[in-house]
């Protein structure tokens, strides 16, 4: 029988489940890497080959490489992992949050001065169509 | 004997801490959120609390993905302050209460719930920024604390039930403790904040103040909220109010509410502060 997973009709929400956590285990150890700062020197001096020496997949690789979180998201990252890259990047978690919904920085810290998203239609995939 | 005389909830968001070591506090952006803590710190310098519970969850600093505990308890007599990726927070170092750890941890494991025991961890801005919330940025921490890291990060994390009967567990623990000591429980983390994906910055003023009124009021009842609700209403990071319950069930079943905040937003999240008391 298979596991209840009664978050999956959650609009633009990944959980980070076990099933996610076994996926991205290797991604997300190399995020975690670059909490020392010298892997951090050495991860910008070559990216490509410090992820090579990391174990991920050529897919994992390619959206660390462009940056695409919504795409480490759906191979397994977590964002308090892959928020090591964005402190790597000298970027603020805000503009690091703001990346992944499409919204320009400076859109998206209007919406969150204005009260942030609203839940209102944001509740069950499919709701606002 | 040692007792639990209050209860402490606040958010601990990252940007806060940075906003005071960076000495941003009275920027436009930050000083409404800072007005709601000079009632708390004035308070905290009158109770004069010897020992903090403080549970907070690590943000994959002390554990990565090769341990992953879902309820570990400090019993160092130190921790250091982590560095998380941009140096560490210049913040004092927290000094433990190794006794009092050791012997509660005793406690709750004959009590039913099987904790991980640390002996060596730095400690991230979930435990630090609540601290300097509260006191602000003192030479040293006039208090000790007793770091209790609860997993939110890999769903899933405790039920709300489980953390809710956790707290009954701790404060058993620290009653049976001979030291006459004043111990303070703070619950830290949430409230509403999304910070992944495209619903990235989902806060629910609502379902915040709702959350609020129910752990003073009925929190035997929202014990039994389950976590797909605090993340479909409260944002995928907002499942971390689970251990807002730890704290309340450490107290009284009624207490006295005797300071609330609320604030959006810090970054990406909305800020809520309690302050609950045990009757004397």
């Amino acid at each position: 029988m298979a596991l209840d997973k009664p978050y999956k009709d959650i609009p633009g929400t990944t959980v980070f489940d076990s099933t996610k956590a076994r996926e991205g285990y290797r991604l997300n150890q190399f995020f975690y890497s670059l909490m020392k700062a010298e892997n951090r020197e050495r991860f910008l001096a070559d990216e490509s080959a410090y992820l090579d020496e990391s174990g991920i997949s050529g897919e994992q690789k390619q959206a660390v490489l462009d940056r695409d979180y919504n795409r480490v998201i759906s191979l397994g990252g977590n964002v308090y992992f892959f928020g090591k890259l964005f402190f790597t990047d000298e970027q603020s978690f805000e503009i690091g949050a703001a990346s992944m919904t499409g919204m320009a920085p400076q859109e998206y810290r209007k919406m969150m001065v204005s009260g942030g998203r609203s839940v209102e239609g944001n509740r069950y995939i499919g709701e606002q169509d | 004997m040692a007792r639990i005389t209050a209860g402490v909830a606040t958010s601990h968001v990252p940007a806060i801490g940075a906003a005071v070591d960076l000495g941003k506090t009275k920027e436009d952006y930050w000083a409404p959120l800072f007005k709601g803590y000079e009632f708390s710190k004035q308070w905290i310098a009158e109770e004069k609390p010897d020992v903090i519970f403080l549970v907070y969850n690590d943000h994959a600093t002390a554990f990565d993905m090769k341990f992953i505990p879902t309820f570990a308890i400090g019993c160092a007599e130190r921790f250091g302050i982590a560095d998380e990726g941009w140096g560490s927070r210049p913040v004092p170092e927290v000094i433990g209460h190794a006794d009092l750890a050791w012997h509660m941890s005793q406690s709750i494991i004959q009590d039913d719930f099987d904790l991980t025991l640390i002996n060596e961890m730095d400690v991230d801005h979930g435990l630090t920024v609540p601290l300097t919330l509260m006191y602000g940025q003192p030479e040293a921490w006039p208090v000790r604390v007793i770091p209790f890291a609860v997993n939110v990060v890999l769903y899933p994390p405790p039920s709300g039930r489980r953390c809710y009967n956790l707290g009954k567990a701790i404060r058993r623990a620290v009653e049976s403790f001979d030291e006459d000591l004043n111990v303070q429980i703070w619950g830290t983390g949430g409230m509403s904040h999304q910070l992944q994906g495209p619903r990235a910055g989902l806060i629910n003023k609502q379902f915040d103040a709702d959350f609020m009124d129910r752990l003073v009021m009925e929190p035997n009842e929202l014990a039994d909220m389950p976590h797909v609700e605090y993340m479909r209403e409260a944002g995928s990071e907002g499942v971390e109010l689970v251990m807002w319950l730890i704290m309340r069930g450490a107290l009284d079943d009624k207490v006295n509410e005797l300071h609330r905040f609320y604030h959006v937003p810090a970054s990406n999240t909305a800020v809520g502060h309690l302050i609950l008391e045990n009757s004397k």
